[in-house]
């Protein structure tokens, strides 16, 4: 591993921690973006660079506009909340089991004992020929999906009754 | 001896990391180059500054800065020693982290775009296989930064300017992307420095650029309109609207703080300029075969500068739109126009050349224009504004 790796790494790691621990909601809504972007910088080191750029410009560009505007416009960030709840121990005890569950899991599968293939070089070019034959199905049903939502969204949005004067 | 001075600064790096010792030479040829594009276009920063106030009060009928310096030239210096040596204010209740990481958000991604342009002949910093993916990418980032000097000014005004920024910059990326989709489609490739190459070609006394077919045309509209919105330049200066909300996201910003915006607001503007350069206008390539002596980066800057001074005509010549003129603009007439013109290109593309491809694209961009453009200013839709939350 490169010492770059590292570093990206404890930025990502960093990051995380502080979009789990801070106080105010905004603020982690922006340690989540730059966790983000060293998971973009991860990707970009790996030469995954299709991946690596399309992970900046959807989560950092527009994901966490969405989250900082859903905090704006729900919650009011005056009250905070004592750090350690009730549901603090089910909490932890939840997240331990789906730890130990994953570790497992990853341990079982065969990928972890699978010899490394040699890196491919998948260029931006290779991924937009296979996205356009063979996922062309997969592409179009997301395709699908998504305009059903914006259509749903813009319904919700026009929901326009006459002001009781 | 056109070609040593055409690569006159590649031939100047290698040279001077030459003499560096071999470990280090890959770090000295990042960081000669980095310097090189912060310098270059800092400065062109301060000219323009000036330009454009020079420019405006001529269309404005006044004289502009006329007092430091022959013609008022060297007012650039003064406003940046002024900025430099004014009081930091930063308001009691704001939130002091946020409020200063703002500025350097904003400024360091508009920087890092400058990484994948082409400026010249070998004079691009790195050649990405996905340059212009990493060019929007960058871009996207902004908005978090203009968020963010918005939310922690603790100020409305700041606040209703951040979302007013982020609404148009959301609403205007979508164009700006589809219309340079168009390019990538016809080139087969995101990389900027192959962009550039594909229009290196002369067509008897027209040059093969890619504004010069009917696609090509209605994308470099649709771009330009679309980079105007997106560098919150007027007439989409609605973010900072003095008459409205004072200056909007930036109203608590003093200083060199303030002047970082406005470094980077007008940093990004080059460099979508240089963007849109580089899909529609042959990037560095000469106009015709007989200026092929002109060094490539000459070129360029040239290119830069015109779009510059299109950019202060436009700003001196035009009103600032309404709000729901911004959003219809971008979304009833932009968008749809920015659809069809993907298919004009997939048209393009598929029919043999000659007069028949020419007229049939053509109709394609002129037809929805018209009608498009007739639905936006028709005067019979002026209804009676109902205010849902306001009454």
């Amino acid at each position: 591993m490169p010492p770059s790796f590292y570093i990206l790494a404890a930025l990502t790691i960093a990051a995380t921690a502080a979009a789990l621990s801070l106080r105010n909601l905004v603020h982690c809504a922006l340690a989540l973006s730059v966790a983000f972007i060293g998971l973009a910088a991860v990707y970009l080191q790996l030469d995954a660079q299709f991946v690596g750029l399309a992970q900046i410009l959807v989560y950092v560009g527009a994901v966490s506009i969405l989250v900082v505007f859903a905090i704006l416009l729900t919650r009011n960030d005056e009250a905070t909340k004592p750090l350690v709840s009730r549901f603090s121990v089910a909490g932890a005890a939840t997240a331990l089991v789906v730890l130990g569950v994953l570790t497992w899991a990853i341990d079982k599968s065969e990928f972890t004992h699978r010899k490394l293939p040699p890196a491919p070089a998948a260029t931006v070019r290779q991924i937009g020929d296979a996205l356009m034959t063979h996922y062309v199905l997969a592409l179009e049903v997301i395709a699908l999906l998504l305009t059903a939502a914006l259509i749903g969204a813009v319904i919700i949005a026009m929901h326009n009754e006459e002001p009781k004067s | 001896m056109t070609d040593a001075i055409d690569q006159i600064f590649v031939n100047l790096k290698h040279w001077l990391v030459g003499w560096c010792p071999a470990d280090l030479q890959p770090l000295a040829s990042i960081i000669l180059s980095v310097a090189m594009v912060i310098g270059v276009f800092a400065g062109l920063f301060a000219v323009v500054t000036v330009i454009e106030r020079k420019g405006l009060g001529r269309i404005q009928n006044r004289y502009g800065p006329n007092r430091v310096g022959p013609f008022g030239f060297l007012q650039f210096a003064a406003d940046g020693i002024k900025t430099l040596t004014k009081e930091d204010i930063v308001p009691r209740a704001a939130d002091r982290v946020v409020h200063y990481l703002a500025p350097l958000a904003l400024v360091m991604p508009v920087f890092a775009a400058y990484a994948v342009l082409p400026f010249g002949r070998n004079m691009t910093l790195t050649e990405l296989d996905g340059g212009l993916l990493f060019f929007f990418a960058m871009g996207a980032s902004t908005e978090l930064a203009v968020f963010m000097a918005g939310w922690s000014s603790r100020n409305k005004y700041a606040l209703f300017g951040a979302m007013r920024a982020i609404a148009q910059m959301i609403s205007y990326e979508i164009p700006l992307i589809l219309s340079a989709i168009t390019v990538v489609m016809l080139t087969g490739s995101l990389s900027l420095v192959k962009i550039v190459a594909v229009q290196g070609t002369y067509a008897g006394w027209l040059p093969d650029w890619n504004v010069f077919t009917p696609w090509g045309f209605a994308g470099f509209v649709l771009f330009m309109i679309a980079a105007a919105a997106e560098s919150n330049r007027s007439p989409f200066d609605l973010p900072e609207g003095e008459s409205e909300i004072i200056a909007g996201y930036y109203i608590e910003y003093s200083g060199f703080k303030f002047a970082l915006f406005f470094l980077g607001e007008y940093l990004g503007m080059f460099a979508i300029s240089g963007l849109a350069i580089t899909l529609f206008l042959g990037g560095w390539h000469a106009p015709a075969v007989w200026l092929t002596w002109v060094p490539s980066y000459v070129w360029f800057m040239a290119k830069l500068m015109a779009l510059i001074l299109l950019f202060i005509w436009v700003r001196g010549t035009l009103p600032r739109l309404r709000q729901d003129q911004l959003m219809n603009f971008a979304w009833k007439f932009m968008l749809p126009l920015a659809l069809i013109n993907l298919l004009t290109a997939g048209l393009w593309h598929f029919i043999p050349p000659g007069g028949v491809r020419w007229f049939i694209c053509s109709a394609l961009v002129v037809g929805p224009y018209l009608m498009l453009g007739q639905g936006l200013t028709s005067p019979d839709k002026a209804t009676k504004r109902v205010y849902r939350f306001a009454d």
